[in-house]
């Protein structure tokens, strides 16, 4: 399957840019055609809206092999390109805002079928400087 | 082309019956309808029909007889009733047929519904890294809609206190227990800002609507309501739909308003003129987002028309006049007809405790769901 980043250091997320339309597009399709250019998405941008997923979703599809704990998920605006959905973490879900700036990263999530640990994607907020 | 109408109306209890599969639940439905025009079987010249889990409608023709009839089977997720109902109306539309049915009915498992990605065109790790959740989808487009136009979560709560009070007088209805504001207000977060009782659930139940020419309806000496639009449409570009990995910064337009502006335009009216409405209420946080996309109010005006009552039974605009989803619950193939059945109850008058006064003439119903459907119809009389 074609990776959904195009690097883990620093992590970054890649798309596809349709050349004609100049829209964008995520995750890439298995069978890249000629008219999308693989691109780097932005590594920061600024949460749209989000939610608290608050009941363990039903296994398959669900595969976290872990106690449940509720999660936060989000969908992330990248100027310019387009708003991926995404775990958000590294943040108390009183202080999940609209409008949040946030940065990508990359989270440990372990498989309920296999007992694997892959990074998946996330984003965090942007720590402020000083 | 012919006018074509629903002359004939039949409904399985919705919630939860043990002991009857979806299938039988879909034969219950088509007697009730034959029986509630005085016809029988052998009178119908083709069906439509389907499920999302429960069965080949075709299937029932082992229990209502082996007439050799046109049965096709149609599965088109949310949309399932509404497409049944569309192919009906046109094969009647067309002249080929001058009587037949659309029947919805299905069966889910208790808990939220557990689609695989695949099925959807989706990567496995969407489903595998928990988000194919149509609750998500919905709680973060209210969210972001609260955020927009002002809506606040009391607002949230009305509209689950106006579907359970709606319940009440409706026989057929699962939840028809009165539950107070504060009791919804106060009941578990289940995905932010939606609370367990602001959710419909997965469940169970059957529709079947006797579709038939005007000329056929007075042959026989059936009431006619008028089917003046029944329409499904899939969504847009730079729509924000239900398992979207990624969507567009820009969001323009909704399945559901090209759905809700191609019905009227076929019916010749506009959103003022429909006397009641029946909206797709997955949640609550959908019911008012659906007055604003199918045209009944701009964005934020849900606010005060909750607060005034307005869309309550004896309001301006009745919404989900026998409880919408959230008190009947979801069985997918038979939601959207449940609609219609409940508008040419309100249209005929035979509504009972739950009658829209003041003599409602046009109706209208809206169904929504992934990957992105909406069907919309709407009724006269």
């Amino acid at each position: 399957m074609t990776s959904i980043f195009a690097s883990l250091n620093p992590p970054t997320l890649q798309g596809g840019r349709q050349k004609d339309t100049g829209e964008f597009i995520f995750p890439l399709p298995e069978m890249v055609q000629d008219n999308i250019e693989i691109v780097p998405l932005e590594r920061t941008g600024t949460v749209w809206s989000y939610t608290v997923q608050r009941f363990p979703p039903k296994s398959p599809p669900y595969n976290h092999g872990e106690e449940f704990l509720p999660y936060i998920v989000a969908y992330v605006s990248l100027a310019d390109q387009l708003m991926i959905e995404t775990r958000l973490i590294d943040v108390a879900i009183e202080d999940v805002e609209i409008g949040m700036q946030v940065e990508l990263t990359l989270m440990d999530f372990k498989r309920l079928n296999d007992g694997e640990t892959e990074q998946i994607h996330a984003f965090r907020p942007i720590k402020e400087a000083g | 082309m012919s006018e074509v109408g629903i002359i004939g109306i039949g409904i399985h209890k919705f919630g939860r019956t043990p002991d009857r599969t979806g299938l039988e639940q879909g034969v219950f439905a088509i007697e009730q309808a034959l029986q509630d025009v005085g016809l029988t079987w052998q009178d119908m010249q083709f069906a439509f029909g389907g499920s999302d889990a429960a069965g080949n409608a075709d299937t029932m023709v082992s229990k209502l007889g082996l007439t050799g009839l046109q049965f096709i089977n149609v599965k088109n997720g949310c949309a399932t009733g509404g497409s049944s109902l569309y192919a009906a109306s046109t094969a009647i539309k067309s002249g080929e047929y001058d009587i037949g049915l659309a029947v919805g009915f299905d069966k889910h498992p208790r808990g939220a519904f557990d689609p695989m990605p695949a099925e959807w065109g989706l990567p496995e790790w969407y489903g595998e890294q928990g988000y194919m959740l149509t609750t998500q989808f919905f709680a973060m487009k209210i969210k972001r809609y609260m955020h927009d136009y002002g809506i606040s979560e009391t607002s949230l709560g009305r509209v689950a206190e106006k579907s359970f009070i709606n319940a009440e007088y409706n026989d057929n209805a699962w939840r028809r227990e009165p539950i107070s504001l504060e009791e919804i207000m106060s009941s578990p977060m289940i995905s932010d800002p939606l609370r367990k009782y602001m959710f419909c659930s997965p469940a169970e139940g059957a529709v079947a609507l006797i579709l038939a020419t005007r000329k056929k309806a007075q042959e026989i000496g059936a009431p006619f309501i008028r089917l003046d639009a029944a329409v499904m449409r899939t969504r847009p570009p730079k729509s924000f739909e239900v398992f979207a990995p990624a969507i567009e910064n820009e969001i323009t337009g909704t399945a559901t308003q090209l759905a809700a502006k191609a019905a009227f335009e076929k019916a010749g009216i506009s959103p003022k003129d429909i006397d009641i409405a029946q909206l797709q209420d997955t949640e609550s946080g959908a019911e008012i987002m659906h007055m604003a996309e199918n045209g009944f109010c701009e964005h934020g005006e849900q606010e005060q028309m909750l607060a005034n009552g307005e869309t309550r039974i004896n309001g301006r605009l009745p919404v989900n006049t026998d409880g919408g989803c959230i008190a009947n619950g979801e069985p997918i193939g038979a939601s959207g007809l449940r609609q219609v059945y409940e508008n040419v109850l309100q249209l005929r008058g035979d509504a009972g405790l739950r009658q829209v006064q003041n003599n409602p003439r046009l109706a209208y119903t809206h169904v929504y769901g992934a990957p992105g459907v909406s069907a919309v119809t709407i009724l006269s009389k």
